[in-house]
């Protein structure tokens, strides 16, 4: 430690022993990792239709450099003799920088999301991002409610995506109810079914948690596979009804929505139709979470997730609260799988694997648990980022991997760790000047 | 004499198989201080838990107020305005001091709130300059003010403290005794206290109880306890009376 801090005084005083042995150290870990993944390579020989090696050295040596070359500057970096904060690499100027640039981020978000059909018109490209992006943000607020602001880890977050896809999708065949009705029946039915999965889960909490969640998640697919006569099973539901514009259908004729309108018919109507209703339900999504949070029971979720034994000794119901907290959870969720339903108009349960619960639950932690900026943030960054490297279909996932370990480097409680109080006091006036005048000594 | 404020009999509370309770009996009255003594692990956490029904009795009967308790959820005993300071003060950490007060006058709906918090932060003036930071970041003994302060919040009728003494310096322990006398004085609450701080507890409270391994051993005046050897070989020094 001395060592450390005479370095520290010194100012900038490199440690270039240290970080070679340490990118000596990675390098020989790449190696052992690469030699076979990399060095060498399986091809069926054409004329004995036998399996042949061939070893790739270049190959590789190049990864086993970059490798060195990527530690040595890391540890070079890391190593030049500042304290550092375990719970925060991120120098503290910058830190503070981050939080302060919060502060316009929101606006700014909201502007920009306001204005991208304006800008992006004639990009139907983006207009489907977007569209998709705002999905995830949605889904995110809703899963916020239960792991970030009732600690609740819940795995099996894409149970009640598809349910509200499913449910829509059903109403909306069957009963030929139009979007605006199924859309709170879907989110309702839902709703119910996050109560059910409340109840036998009542007792656990952490790991236990999130492996009956999971399986929940699962066991919903699995339903929705196998009740052929209802769902089509593995076939899916075709043939969705798609939203109309409060009645008008966006269709090619005279009743349609660019007749009425007298405008030229185009398919983008649509797309941007359905642009303002995500994020108008988004937004929904999010006032209404806010407002909860000031409002007891959404400092009791909160209470929650810091300590449970507290808040019963508080006399806060714990049962009411966790059962309201998977309510509304899933009611978010519910209404943006209906969503989902009428956009793509056909749902299958390959749209509901695991694999949406954890995208869904990394963009919640990767935002920073709790923070309505970051889930934001990081579901632009994650779903963006993943529509971004589809050119390197293989090395999206490792590309993936890696902005999530160098965010939880970086930033351990999210891209935006900072929780702001639910209430500010502006009334200050109800503490006697003579009390605080009595703190103060 | 009136009927007791709490009143409990032959309770037994178990963990799984282990009893953790063997049948205790107590009474506290109204206006009283009362203090539970007794070793580590004898149980006086697991019966301030039992008054609140987590864990529940397995066998006897709790009656607060000339009602029975022993079955009611946790919140609806909470709701009869039974308040705990719960052992390890367990505030919210990453909530701020005023929103952890705001939590202790749940159960109250705010109907009387900006007159109790001025009440807390009479009695505790270094929580009215801390109201916006946060739990955690508290000293422990801003903490332990925290933490009773909350349980005032919700105006209760009996106070439960579990330990309130536990690893303050003994200038903070003593402005905290100062400020449970007071209430008890000036306000007329009654409290059940229980310590390890035996010498200060008794001379505190008005009557006093020991429990070993499960079993009220004995009872008394805080004044008559104190003089028992027992007590003075068990939780005083050898027998030994500290200087105050
Ligand atoms: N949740 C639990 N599960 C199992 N056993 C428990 C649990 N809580 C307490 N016990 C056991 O019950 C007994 C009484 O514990 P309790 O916490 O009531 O003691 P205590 O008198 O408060 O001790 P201390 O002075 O150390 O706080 C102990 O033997 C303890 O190990
Ligand atoms: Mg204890």
């Amino acid at each position: 430690m001395t060592n450390g801090a005479e370095s520290a005084r010194a100012g900038t005083k490199l440690d270039v022993a240290g970080a070679l042995k340490d990118a000596g150290l990675a390098a020989l870990v790449a190696f052992g990792l690469f030699s076979l993944i990399l060095g060498l390579r399986t091809e069926q020989s054409q004329i004995s239709q036998q399996l042949a090696l061939i070893p790739r050295p270049f190959l590789l040596a190049a990864a086993v450099a970059i490798v060195f070359a990527g530690r040595f500057a890391v540890a070079l970096w890391f190593r030049r003799g500042v304290d550092i904060d375990p719970g925060a690499l991120v120098p503290a100027g910058l830190a503070a920088k981050l939080d302060r640039l919060g502060h316009y981020a929101a606006p700014a978000l909201l502007a920009f999301a306001l204005a991208t059909p304006f800008l992006f018109y004639s990009n139907r490209y983006i207009l489907d991002l977007g569209i998709l992006v705002l999905t995830y943000v949605m889904l995110g607020w809703g899963l916020n409610v239960v792991v970030g602001l009732a600690g609740l880890l819940d795995l099996g977050y894409v149970a009640f995506y598809a349910v509200g896809a499913y449910s829509y999708a059903l109403i909306a065949q069957h009963f030929g109810l139009s979007f605006w009705i199924c859309l709170p029946l879907a989110g309702i039915f839902a709703a119910f079914w996050g109560v059910l999965l409340g109840f036998p889960v009542l007792r656990l909490r952490g790991d236990y948690l999130a492996i009956v969640t999971l399986a929940f998640g699962e066991i919903i697919r699995l339903v929705i596979i196998n009740w052929q006569s209802l769902t089509g099973g593995p076939n899916g539901i075709s043939g969705i009804p798609r939203p109309s514009f409060f009645g008008i259908p966006f269709s090619d004729d005279e009743h349609g929505f660019a007749a009425a309108f007298g405008l030229e018919f185009t398919p983008t109507h649509r797309v941007v139709f359905l642009f303002y209703v995500i994020l108008a339900l988004a937004l929904l999504t999010n006032f209404v979470t806010l407002r909860l949070r000031r409002l007891p029971i959404g400092r009791a979720w909160e209470a929650l997730r810091e300590d449970e034994i507290a808040c019963r000794s508080l006399g806060i119901n714990t049962t009411h609260t966790k059962l309201t907290a998977f309510a509304i959870g899933a009611l978010i969720g519910g209404i943006a799988g209906s969503f989902f339903a009428t956009r793509q108009g056909f749902i299958s349960p390959e749209s509901f694997v695991f694999m949406e619960s954890a995208l869904v639950l990394a963009i919640v932690v990767l935002g920073g648990m709790g923070s309505q900026l970051g889930v934001a943030i990081a579901a632009l960054v994650m779903i963006g980022g993943f529509e971004l490297f589809r050119g390197f279909e293989q090395f999206r996932m490792l590309v993936f991997g890696l902005v999530m370990v160098a965010i939880m480097v970086w930033r351990p409680r999210g891209l935006v760790a900072h929780r702001s109080p639910s209430v500010h006091l502006v009334e200050r006036k109800i503490i006697p000047a003579a009390i605080v005048e009595e703190a103060r000594r | 004499m009136s009927a007791p404020l709490l009143s409990i009999r032959g309770v037994k509370t178990f963990y799984g198989n282990i009893m953790a309770l063997a049948g205790v009996d107590l009474e506290v009255r109204e206006g009283e201080i009362v203090t539970l003594i007794g070793a580590n692990g004898a149980g006086k956490s697991t019966l301030m838990m039992t008054i609140c029904g987590t864990p529940p009795p397995r066998e006897g009967q709790i009656i607060f107020d000339g009602r029975d308790i022993t079955r009611l959820a946790t919140h609806e005993i909470i709701r009869s305005r039974i308040a705990q300071a719960p052992e390890g003060r367990r505030i919210f950490p990453r909530m701020t001091v005023f929103e952890n007060l705001q939590l202790g006058a749940a159960v109250t709906e705010f109907v009387h709130f900006d007159e109790d918090l001025e009440r807390v932060f009479t009695m505790f003036p270094i929580l009215a300059k801390r109201r916006e930071q946060r739990g955690g970041t508290l000293s422990g003994g801003e903490q332990q003010m925290l933490s009773i302060g909350r349980a005032l919040m919700s105006r209760p009728r009996l106070l439960l403290l579990d330990e309130p003494s536990l690893g303050l310096a003994p200038l903070l322990v003593q402005q905290i005794f100062g400020a449970i006398r007071n209430l008890n004085e000036r306000e007329g609450l009654t409290i059940f206290l229980v310590e390890q701080n035996a010498h200060h507890a008794l001379k505190l409270a008005h009557r006093g109880y020991v429990l070993v391994n499960g079993l009220i051993t004995l009872q008394g005046t805080g004044r008559e306890l104190l003089e028992r050897p027992e007590v003075r070989e068990a939780y005083l020094d050898g027998g030994r009376v500290p200087r105050d």
